[in-house]
């Protein structure tokens, strides 16, 4: 796959087509699987995602530690001024898959099992709202897994490694670039998509209560939809982010790579290490019997 | 190279993919070192799998993998009591392993009938494990290939005997290892293969003299 999204749209552009379908003539040409091999494993992928969505607006999941559950359930009868759009559609979506995620439950890690909920927010949000095939899904599928591919070599998939901005951030970049392409953007709309999502995420701390990958993650995976939206929103409107697409992911790796580890998975910073963040994250866990030492 | 089904990818059971796909994966390979479900497991769990590994199933995760369940099963949830109803009898305790290890690192030792196997193993990020220890001797094997494990008495021609033997029963080297605590004394021998071995390429293999405890694993990624 490509190591920089610059170079990517390039050759989308001279051969006409766009970034998911770009993305699986590439993964192809790499030989490991056949092109409907890999549309075959894009289209389970999204079985998946659909039945996660379903699963977690029913609203009876609790999470391991019982701190969260329910909330997409709330968000899909939500009745303020958004009520009934894409907007509240995706945080629901997106609240569902993490909720599911939290409660042991079957998720596409999208890139990874904390952000899992941002990508299946934001594209099946959209599809509630749009005449959508499956098809047409699996290439927005492809178009996230090519910029989620160039992050991961140029900076980090891990909130161990560069922070929640590398994974809820990462996500976020992905559903951006994915959702311009259901759209029908070009592939220059598609990485300025990208670009305008994962500025508004840089510096993102991952500081999970009791290191549990539930408090913010269910929320951030929603409000990382959010951001998503606000990416493909500009880009379709011809916004265009002047720092290219590259450094911006170039920058949330250096990021990552100078944050303090408190901020890096462990739990010993942020929202973490807050007086609420530790009481709870003791209740909970000695509710769970650790195993002895 | 970075696929695009590594990034749309794992299809599993949540919430973490490094505390509970990886911890799984683990758990599969410590089952196919023993060829099946073991009678009992001791489950060492080391650094950030020991402090928060309850609250991400780990425990159920290596659970599940030792009964033989992938990351995507849903019975990981409930493996616990289904070990417990397969007559698996399984122990957890958190400890600091001696060395460098991963921080999401769990020692597994298995029992079946007479055989007996340890392994260390770390989930290393996004579901992806290296398993870094075999019976004592260090070994760096990912999984992602169907692979021949065994134990070989570290004599000259062991392993042209054994590559001409896959050779001659047609299976494909995607990548081996052999590695040794003395010289003369026993040697680890892994391959890992493109497709699961055939039951002829295990006879001929275990007709080498030199080759003992051969063990066929199934790929677990």
């Amino acid at each position: 796959m490509f190591e920089s999204l610059g170079e990517a749209v390039e050759r989308a552009e001279v051969e006409q087509i766009s970034l998911g379908e770009l993305a699986l003539r590439v993964e192809a040409e790499d030989g490991l699987r056949t092109r409907a091999e890999i549309e075959q494993a894009l289209q389970r992928a999204l079985d998946v995602m659909r039945g996660a969505v379903e699963r977690g607006l029913l609203g009876d999941l609790r999470s391991v530690s019982g701190l969260v559950g329910g909330d997409a359930a709330r968000m899909a009868h939500a009745s303020g001024p958004l009520a009934g759009t894409v907007f509240t559609d995706v945080l629901a979506a997106a609240l569902a898959v993490q909720e599911v995620n939290a409660a042991m439950g079957v998720i596409v890690a999208a890139p990874t099992a904390g952000g899992a909920g941002v990508l299946p927010g934001v594209l099946l949000g959209l599809a509630r709202h749009r005449p959508v095939t499956d098809d047409m899904l699996v290439r927005a599928l492809a178009a996230a897994g090519l910029v989620g591919a160039v992050v991961a070599v140029r900076a980090s998939l891990s909130g161990a490694e560069g922070g929640c901005q590398a994974e809820t951030g990462a996500a976020a970049g992905m559903a951006a670039a994915a959702g311009v392409e259901l759209l029908g953007g070009s592939p220059t709309e598609a990485v300025h998509a990208v670009a305008l999502t994962m500025q508004g995420t840089l510096g993102l701390v991952c500081d999970p209560l009791g290191g549990l990958v539930e408090v913010p993650c269910v929320y951030r995976n929603a409000t990382g939809g959010a951001i998503a939206l606000a990416g493909i929103e500009m880009a379709l409107a011809g916004v265009r982010f002047p720092i290219p697409v590259d450094e911006v992911i170039d920058t949330m790796g250096e990021i990552g790579r100078t944050m303090d580890v408190r901020y890096r998975e462990t739990a010993g910073g942020g929202l973490a290490a807050t007086p609420t963040g530790r009481r709870l994250a003791k209740e909970r866990l000695v509710q769970l019997k650790p195993h002895r030492s | 190279m970075v696929s695009l089904l590594d990034i749309i990818g794992p299809v599993m059971v949540g919430p973490s993919s490094s505390h509970t796909a990886g911890a799984c994966r683990i758990g599969l390979f410590a089952r196919g070192l023993v060829g099946g479900q073991p009678d009992s497991a001791k489950v060492e769990l080391h650094g950030s799998f020991a402090r928060t590994g309850t609250g991400h199933g780990t425990d159920r995760a290596i659970a599940g993998g030792l009964l033989g369940f992938y990351p995507d099963d849903v019975r990981l949830r409930d493996s616990l009591e289904l070990a417990e109803q397969a007559g698996m009898a399984i122990t957890f305790t958190n400890v600091k392993l001696r060395g460098e290890h991963h921080p999401n690192t769990t020692r597994i030792t298995v029992k079946r009938g007479g055989q007996q196997a340890v392994v260390i193993g770390s989930s290393i990020g996004a579901g992806r494990v290296l398993i870094t220890n075999v019976d004592g001797f260090p070994v760096e094997v990912t999984g992602a290939f169907p692979s021949l494990v065994f134990v070989a008495q570290d004599v000259p021609g062991i392993v042209a005997a054994v590559t001409s033997a896959l050779a001659r029963t047609g299976e494909n080297i995607a990548s081996m290892r052999v590695s040794r605590r003395q010289k003369g004394g026993d040697a680890i021998h892994i391959y890992e293969l493109d497709s699961p071995p055939s039951a002829e390429t295990l006879d001929v293999l275990r007709a080498i003299p030199a080759v003992r405890t051969l063990r066929a694993i199934p790929r677990i990624a």
